[in-house]
């Protein structure tokens, strides 16, 4: 996926997003999402990274962008100071996600979430024939050197949405740069929702 | 002299508030004339919207880029200010000027005081972070700028780029803080205090009246001493100097041989005695101990009607600002829905990093300048 011109995840999140809206982006890289989202959407968008070298990238395309950790920085913004809040590929990332989704809701009118699926049929598939922890091309890392810390699968956010009283406004699943409508827990091999409380 | 050096370059001198239009400061004591030491460096647009200040720290100068004639020496932030860099003088009018009470042109103890024919010595007033930069803003009127693109700097710097977006909200697009602390803490004054304490205990200090006499040279050599250890980090310290001892294969059990280190300490202790005042750097400590943006109400409530765009930059191994109070900074500047930007630079150099840290920093600054200047349309500096 990183090689894409355009990620799909980036282009459904384009698509998620109104014009001129303002925007957090959670986990935000290099921002080249949020280059995506004031160049084409005109939006006014600040991110959060806690990779010292991707935050030199973010100043350097022109973006606004603090230096920390998820779990922490949130907690100075005031109540629905964003139109959204934005999670993508880095709630599974998160020590508290629980909590930062709650305390995404509380800052951010409405809040995108993108997960990858733990739970797609070629993760399934290794397990059950390899008898292993998958490793598989969305999911390239070893048990002992990877950044993610939850795993989860489609069914088992919207579970957590159900329980949290989150509203799944739309749910786009992913697989190699196609968009699943259908069997998305066992096709996607991400999943990008957005969110309302 | 490289091609990304501004060349020669020369301090010029502003006076203003001459009786009977004193300068009231916040101690509420008046003062004037006041002779402002500064230099420029770059061209000033026609609209006059690319200026950039640049704050010094307590014992820097008017001299912050480029070499005065004849001097091998640059200006103290020459890596920083030129052609192409981080401050691209290709683009921007770039400013320096000497703070208010140091002894670098500017007035303050060591200059004469017109009533008596003598220099002012402790009967110059206690001067603050807010009175050097009301005194910075009217050099900035006089110089025709109605608003900078940008106040910057680091250590005591910072406190003044902090005090410019808060005094100024209108004329102040920007405002980079560096390695400093929105009110200095208990561990920070304790420190001065040492440092003043050493200054006062020298016989020949007189109560600050030492003008023409011999001056309190041990005295600022040891507090000059303290303030370098404050700088530099456990790492730096050991990588430098480690238990290296001097002229000698093995420690004597006597008080003769030297670390290398104390060597290192008594040198930097002995130059500074012969290019900075004794009072003036009681007074520099002290505007740095009185400086408290928040003082009685909440950080958050010092910033309300701040406008300016920030980019807020600490390092690691600073222990004497560290970043967790850089932080704090940070954290009411968002409460606020300012924009802000920060960065935790790593860095082994502690908190003389603001100096030597300089591809890192100069890639934050350049770009964050860059971004400022365009959403104030601003391009190549016109």
């Amino acid at each position: 996926m990183e090689n894409n011109p355009l990620r799909l995840d980036f282009k459904i999140i384009l698509d998620m997003v109104k014009p001129g809206a303002t925007v957090l982006d959670l986990g935000c890289g290099d921002g080249d999402l949020m280059y995506l989202l004031k160049d084409q959407k005109q939006c006014r968008v600040t991110g959060i990274e806690l990779d010292e070298k991707l935050i030199y990238q973010c100043i350097e395309k022109g973006l606004s962008v603090n230096h920390g950790d998820i779990d922490t920085e949130l907690t100075d913004f005031s109540d629905k100071r964003f139109d959204y809040v934005i999670l993508n590929e880095s709630l599974q990332q998160v020590y508290y996600p629980k909590q930062v989704i709650l305390e995404s809701f509380r800052i951010g009118k409405k809040v995108i979430v993108g997960i990858p699926n733990f739970c797609s049929l070629e993760a399934r598939l290794q397990i059950m024939f390899n008898g292993r922890v998958p490793v598989t091309k969305e999911l390239p890392f070893e048990w002992f050197d990877t950044p993610n810390l939850r795993f989860l699968s489609i069914k088992d956010f919207r579970d957590f949405c159900d329980e949290n009283k989150i509203r799944i406004l739309k749910e786009k699943g992913i697989a190699k740069n196609q968009v699943i409508n259908r069997f998305k827990n066992l096709l996607a091999l991400n999943c990008i929702f957005l969110l309302e409380k | 002299m490289d091609e990304r050096s501004v060349g020669i370059v020369e301090t010029q001198y502003f006076t203003c508030c001459e009786p009977p239009h004193e300068l009231t400061l916040k101690c509420k004591e008046k003062l004037g004339p006041i002779t402002v030491a500064y230099e420029t460096y770059g061209v000033l647009n026609k609209e006059k919207s690319n200026a950039i200040l640049i704050l010094h720290a307590l014992t820097g100068d008017a001299h912050a880029a480029g070499y005065h004639k004849g001097s091998e020496t640059p200006g103290w932030w020459d890596s920083m200010i030129g052609p192409g860099k981080a401050f691209d003088t290709n683009k921007y009018f770039v400013i320096c000027s000497n703070v208010l009470g140091s002894c670098k042109g500017t007035t303050g103890p060591v200059t004469i005081n017109l009533n008596t024919g003598k220099p002012y010595g402790l009967s110059f007033p206690v001067v603050t972070i807010r009175d050097m930069v009301v005194v910075q803003k009217l050099l900035i009127d006089h110089l025709g700028i109605k608003k900078l693109l940008c106040a910057a700097g680091g250590s005591m710097g910072g406190m003044q780029a902090l005090k410019w977006s808060v005094l100024y909200p209108d004329a102040l697009e920007s405002a980079i803080v560096i390695a400093t602390n929105y009110r200095h803490s208990a561990q920070q004054i304790a420190f001065h205090e040492v440092a003043r304490n050493a200054i006062m205990a020298d016989p020949d200090w007189q109560n600050g009246d030492y003008y023409g006499k011999s001056v309190p040279a041990r005295g600022l050599a040891v507090a000059r001493m303290i303030g370098h250890i404050t700088y530099m980090s456990d790492h730096s310290m050991e990588e430098k100097f480690g238990r290296k001892v001097i002229d000698t294969e093995r420690l004597g059990y006597d008080f003769s041989t030297h670390f290398e280190v104390a060597n290192y300490l008594k040198y930097r202790g002995d130059s500074f005695v012969q290019r900075f005042d004794a009072n003036s750097w009681l007074y520099m400590s002290k505007a740095c101990d009185h400086f408290d943006l928040a003082s009685d109400r909440k950080l958050i409530d010092a910033f309300a009607g701040v406008k300016s765009k920030f980019l807020v930059v600490s390092f690691t191994s600073d222990w004497l600002y560290p970043p967790t109070q850089t932080k704090q900074i940070v954290k009411a500047l968002k409460a606020n829905s300012l924009d802000v930007t920060d960065i935790g630079i790593n860095s082994k150099y502690g908190h003389d990093a603001f100096l030597v840290e300089v591809d890192n920093q100069s890639k934050a600054i350049l770009h964050f300048v860059d971004r400022v200047a365009k959403e104030a349309g601003i391009v190549n500096g016109k």
